[in-house]
């Protein structure tokens, strides 16, 4: 047994409202510059839809992630070693920028030069690339909201697995968000892909880096993403991904998703998992077996020998703790309601979701009947199969089984709570109908629906705090390069817990001098934006949370 | 000819360039390795690029491996295990021939996707066009050379080899060039000053040629305390940060 611990993520679809407010901040944060104007290291889908890059599911065209040889053994599925090497030169299962799409600004000088004139003037839009007029034709969500889906909607990979016969009608389309981040992998395609060794993960917390210093733009791990989160940026000639935040994660912090998610749909915590039994776990020849082979994976932070095995690989004991409390761990394990996204691709990875049951919700309410009780749930559920086989093929890799008993059990909390809620009596045989009892129903509710930040978000921090007291410098990142990922880096005030509002203030911040909106949690004034009138010898520190 | 200058073409020259090379490279690898990549342009074009691209590439190895047989190794090494000369020259026409071809029209569709592909020339720097520029003589050049040899009466393995190897053992032989023909001595002129250029290319991608994938597993950790990554820089020398912007 070898114990390490990857710090995960877990979406409630449920809850999310595809306001992508989680990618707007992203990008603002990491991708915000020239040459990554089309990469999202967070995006948000409308599903049914192609996703973005467009298609990118269809591992027949794109050859990402792993697949099994004859033996039985993973190889890659674009080729092994020695083709990759072979193909270096025009790599073939490289995805465009026509796949992503051109990007593009407006000409909005010539709003205020342009000469009186009969008509308004416009402000055209300029390619990014070649400076020319252009026609706006894609961007990372243009079929948000189904939108093009007559025309475009058969095109998804998923859809053209599930049915053909789906009709993009008003009345009887089904339709989710689905935010996607990397997946930071347990069997990382994009790292074995590398032909250079730039990417890594990250012993401390599974987190996937690229070493930009490394990377030598060869692109192999574009083609050997399936999730297609390896982004290549077009100025740096480097390639560029999410990096989970990781240095908020290393403070305690949530990613930044995360934090501004305004549906509190993502999870934060460690999940503790055996490295040894990964490879065996992602060769499982029936796909279908994948989820549970995934989850045979971890590892029980309550099992005393887990426990001990943990410490013995230099695992902090409070870091093992932490995944005693991790949300993740209660929905991917006690709960069982998150799933991993796409099994099939057999890298492991770990951002997973809770499949949304409001699809199933909204086609029973549209027909009159209630759409919070249980059996008009249960009778849905087992007559949606559109919708459910659609989920699998997400999900479970066509396995419509745990999203069925997934479904059935958010199904039956919902009910269970609607009788508690409106004072009626509560039924309990809605809890056994999926083989829980009604205490792990209110409890499985408590984390769904009203989790707090810090229920939700248990992230311990890495374990070098002190050397930075020590030595009182800023935490640098090293990505903050000119064209580098970091481009600024964090602030060092950025350590406070913004909604705990605890630790200690800053000390020696010249006041005035540097304003960070991003620490602000929305009471008081932050600092330095107005000068202090009444006290200037007061310390400037962090402005306290609730 | 000129005495002086003789000496500066094949004496001189040959010597600042080596050292601009060396220490280029050296220099490159210590403060720029953010810009060490070929900067691909795969993502604006792919079609002409999906040929060309290997074309140029395995043409310009194959021509490589042939300029390592023909100034690399000692005629009398050939001699030795048995090679005739009039084999070893039929060897070095056709197979020479054939790579040069490859590499020159792989070249042209390259040169001509980036100058006619308005993205992929936007993307051009000044220093790629001057690289393309003596990059494209070279291969010219070389490509004329090979074809004299199929009339020609100069046998360049006992003069422009006997004065490269010369320039690597400190005992430089500058008269050997001298009586090369024209076009030899351009060749090696040009090369020589692409050579002086490399460092300050995207042709410092050649020198990270991915060879080690092979061997490596094929998923890779790293701690956390191997590299700097958000981690206060320790007491002593001050890194040098500040990355050279490439244009």
């Amino acid at each position: 047994m070898r114990v390490m611990a990857q710090m995960a993520m877990v979406m409630n679809l449920d809850k999310c409202i595809g306001c992508h407010t989680c990618s707007v901040t992203c990008k603002q944060v990491w991708t915000n510059k020239s040459g990554a104007e089309h990469i999202w290291f967070n995006n948000v889908e409308t599903r049914p839809g192609q996703g973005y890059p467009r298609t990118y599911e269809d591992q027949e065209r794109w050859k990402g992630g792993w697949t099994l040889n004859k033996r039985g053994q993973l190889k890659l599925k674009a080729g092994g070693r020695l083709k990759n090497l072979a193909t270096i030169f025009a790599a073939p299962y490289l995805p465009g920028i026509k796949d992503y799409y051109e990007p593009w600004t407006y000409d909005y000088e010539n709003l205020t030069t342009a000469p009186a004139q009969q008509n308004m003037p416009v402000a055209r839009p300029k390619s990014l690339l070649t400076g020319e007029n252009t026609k706006v034709t894609g961007s990372s969500n243009w079929d948000d909201d189904l939108a093009g889906s007559v025309e475009h909607g058969h095109n998804d990979p998923i859809l053209r697995k599930v049915s053909d016969k789906i009709k993009f009608e008003y009345e009887q389309a089904f339709m989710f968000y689905l935010p996607r981040i990397c997946e930071h992998c347990l069997n990382p395609s994009c790292v074995a892909s590398c032909p250079t060794g730039a990417i890594y993960k990250r012993e401390e917390d599974g987190i996937v880096l690229v070493d930009q210093d490394r990377c030598r733009g060869w692109r192999q791990c574009v083609t050997g993403c399936p999730y297609k989160k390896m982004y290549f940026n077009h100025k740096t000639g480097k390639v560029e991904k999410c990096t989970f935040c990781y240095p908020r994660i290393e403070v305690g912090q949530p990613t930044i998703c995360s934090e501004t998610c305004v549906g509190r749909l993502r999870y934060l915590g460690l999940m503790l998992y055996d490295a040894d039994r990964v490879l065996e776990a992602a060769s499982t020849p029936d796909e279908h077996g994948l989820y549970e082979a995934q989850r045979s994976v971890f590892l029980d932070p309550n099992d005393p020998e887990v426990v001990r095995e943990a410490l013995a690989a230099g695992i902090p004991e409070d870091w093992i703790a932490a995944a005693r409390r991790s949300p993740i761990w209660a929905l991917i394990n006690t709960y069982k309601v998150a799933l991993p996204l796409h099994p099939e691709y057999r890298t492991m990875p770990m951002v997973w979701y809770i499949p949304p049951l409001s699809p199933v919700v909204d086609a029973v309410s549209e027909t009159g009947e209630d759409g919070e009780r249980q059996e008009n749930l249960f009778a849905a559920i087992d007559r949606l199969r559109i919708p459910i086989e659609y989920l699998a093929e997400l999900f479970t890799a066509g396995d419509t089984g745990p999203v069925d008993i997934v479904l059935r059990k958010l199904a039956a909390m919902r009910s269970y709570m609607r009788d508690i809620n409106m004072g009626w009596e509560t039924n309990e045989s809605i809890a056994e109908s999926v083989g829980m009892t009604g205490q792990e129903i209110k409890d499985m509710y408590r984390l769904l629906a009203i989790a707090k930040y810090e229920e939700r978000y248990v992230i311990p921090p890495a374990h070098y705090e002190d050397a930075h007291k020590l030595e009182n410098v800023a935490t640098e990142c090293s990505l903050d390069v000119d064209g580098g990922p970091g481009m600024g880096g964090m602030d060092v005030s950025f350590a406070e817990h913004p909604a705990r509002g605890g630790g200690t203030a800053v000390p020696d911040r010249p006041e005035g001098v540097r304003i960070n909106l991003l620490n602000w949690d929305g009471t008081g004034t932050p600092d330095g934006l107005f000068p202090d009138s009444t006290d200037a010898s007061a310390p400037s520190g962090s402005v306290g949370g609730p | 000819m000129d005495g002086i200058l003789d000496l500066f073409l094949w004496l001189i020259f040959p010597y600042i360039a080596l050292t601009i090379f060396v220490l280029g490279h050296a220099w490159r690898y210590m403060y720029d390795k953010f810009g060490w990549t070929s900067r691909s342009s795969q993502m604006y074009e792919g079609d002409i690029l999906r040929w060309a691209n290997p074309m140029f590439h395995f043409g310009i190895l194959a021509v490589f491996l042939g300029h390592v047989m023909g100034l690399g190794i000692p005629k009398a090494w050939t001699d030795a295990v048995g090679v005739s000369e009039g084999m070893y020259h039929f060897m070095a026409i056709s197979i020479g021939a054939i790579a040069g071809v490859f590499t020159i029209v792989g070249f042209i569709g390259l040169v001509y996707r980036r100058r006619f592909t308005k993205a992929v020339m936007g993307a051009t720097t000044v220093m790629d066009k001057i690289m393309y520029l003596f990059l494209g003589v070279v291969i010219l050049l070389g490509l004329m050379n090979t074809a004299s040899q199929v009339v020609g009466e100069y046998n360049y393995r006992e003069g422009v080899s006997i004065w490269f190897r010369s320039i690597f053992y400190f005992n430089p032989q500058p008269e050997l060039m001298v009586g090369a023909p024209l076009s030899f001595q351009l060749h090696a002129i040009t090369a020589i000053a692409l050579f002086a250029l490399w460092p300050f290319t995207r042709l410092v991608h050649v020198f990270t040629a991915p060879l080690g994938y092979v061997f490596r597993p094929y998923v890779l950790y790293r701690t956390r305390d191997a590299h700097e990554g958000s981690r206060a820089r320790r007491r002593g020398w001050d890194k040098v940060d500040t990355i050279p912007r490439r244009r």
